[in-house]
């Protein structure tokens, strides 16, 4: 384990003396930065490399507006949320679902079949999934719309908030922040699309993409991997995630998102509307659209809270450069989504960084 | 090792009984082949004897 360690240390120092000059590498992915934190793998990297958290946990790219409409929803006595959990403490305009439990009837799920048999045990209730994440989760979700409309269960519903990872990483390097070198491109989104799909950003704006698991060692060696291009001035697509990433990805998967999604533009926090990045339940399927059901659309609102998550998933500025982070923003009273989601990079940073700066 | 819990198979039909498979939200994504899932249960068992090691040094 320590040989591999040591020879992505090399890889390492030889792109930083190549280049000269600080690295910035952005992980797409919650899982990778929770990991990165809580392995301290930030403290075997050499100084000039930098690590960015960007646009990678699903809460924390969730516009306002689709929270508000999630909250205007709760509020009926026709409905039932059926959630995952990190969902329940995001801030909208006025509360979060948590601080409506009282009045609303919100249920935690672990998964899309959860909220499907919800619907089924509650006839009397529309059952209201509320279906965010990226293409990991997106077939869950079109596995129970097609089983809905096969077994005509008409009082269960989607509200899509589905985004696609490769849309935001070319939004990220054509308008936000052309500083990133590289990218380490999350392990399950690519189980399911294929690492080929990143072969896009490669061909596109000549960065190293490489997918990496969740383990740490599978992180260190992909940043190695990542650090061996760099140092050769090469721009590569690349996987250190064999024992599940293909090239072409989950085929089965990829067709039931297909037959049940357009993609359509959208809104993420903090990046703005992001062209073919969401992706919009088919016509086919309409009476199980939530939004249509209940003719609601999302209409972004500026955000007046001074809450920074957006120049933080963009890799703009550090968490602790924000004036809210650990003051009136922590993990206890979150002010923005990155907060929130224990994939957040703010609550990660909270959890992890903070001790250390405070001794400096 | 690890929890016991159902999933679904749907996006993976090909998985059968015996196979080892990734699971994310409730389904199957992805089998994995028993060689690779061993590497990986054999680098959390050396993390695991690693950090015991460095238990016992520093403490």
């Amino acid at each position: 384990m320590l040989e591999r360690i040591y020879k992505a240390q090399q890889m390492m120092d030889g792109a930083c003396k190549a280049l000269g000059r600080q690295i910035n590498i952005m992980e797409v992915c919650g899982t990778h930065t929770v990991s990165i934190f809580r392995n301290g793998i930030r403290t075997v990297l050499p100084k000039a490399i930098k690590l960015l958290s960007g646009p990678g946990c699903p809460v924390c790219v969730t516009d306002q507006s689709y929270i508000d409409i999630v909250l205007e929803l709760a509020q009926r006595d026709d409905c039932i949320i059926a959630t995952y959990g990190d969902m329940i403490r995001v801030p909208g305009g006025a509360g979060s679902l948590e601080t409506r439990k009282s009045t609303a009837d919100v249920r935690v799920v672990l998964s899309s079949e959860d909220a499907l048999q919800l619907a089924k045990d509650n006839p009397d209730k529309t059952v209201v999934f509320i279906a965010v994440g990226f293409e990991t989760t997106a077939p869950a979700t079109a596995v129970v719309i097609k089983e809905a409309a096969e077994r005509d269960i008409e009082n269960f519903c989607v509200l899509s908030g589905h985004k696609l990872v490769v849309p935001a990483m070319r939004a990220l390097l054509s308008e936000k922040n052309d500083r990133i070198d590289a990218f380490l491109c999350p392990g399950h989104v690519a189980v399911i699309i294929g690492y080929g799909a990143f072969g896009q950003i490669v061909d596109e704006f000549s960065r190293p993409c490489v997918v990496a698991g969740f383990e740490p060692m599978q992180i260190i060696e992909g940043l190695g991997e990542i650090a061996r291009q760099l140092g050769e001035g090469r721009a590569e697509l690349g996987s250190v995630y064999t024992a599940a990433v293909t090239e072409e990805g989950n085929t089965v998967a990829q067709r039931l998102i297909a037959e049940c999604f357009d993609c359509a533009d959208g809104y993420w926090r903090g990046l703005g509307e992001i062209k073919k990045s969401t992706l919009k339940v088919k016509d086919k399927f309409e009476q199980f659209d939530a939004f249509r059901r209940f003719d609601v659309t999302e209409t972004p609102t500026e955000d007046t809270s001074g809450c920074r998550c957006g120049e933080v998933l963009c890799g703009l500025i550090e968490p602790s450069q924000c004036r809210l982070f650990a003051a009136a923003c922590t993990p206890e009273t979150p002010v923005g989504p990155c907060m929130v989601s224990s994939e957040g990079v703010c609550a990660a940073w909270f959890k992890y960084s903070r001790r250390k700066e405070k001794r400096k | 090792m690890g929890n016991r819990f159902g999933a679904k198979t749907t996006l993976l039909p090909d998985a059968g009984p015996g196979d080892i498979v990734l699971v994310h939200a409730g389904f199957a994504i992805q089998i994995i082949a028993e060689e690779e899932a061993k590497k990986t249960w054999q680098l959390i068992a050396e993390i695991d004897e690693f950090s015991d090691t460095q238990n016992r040094v520093s403490g």
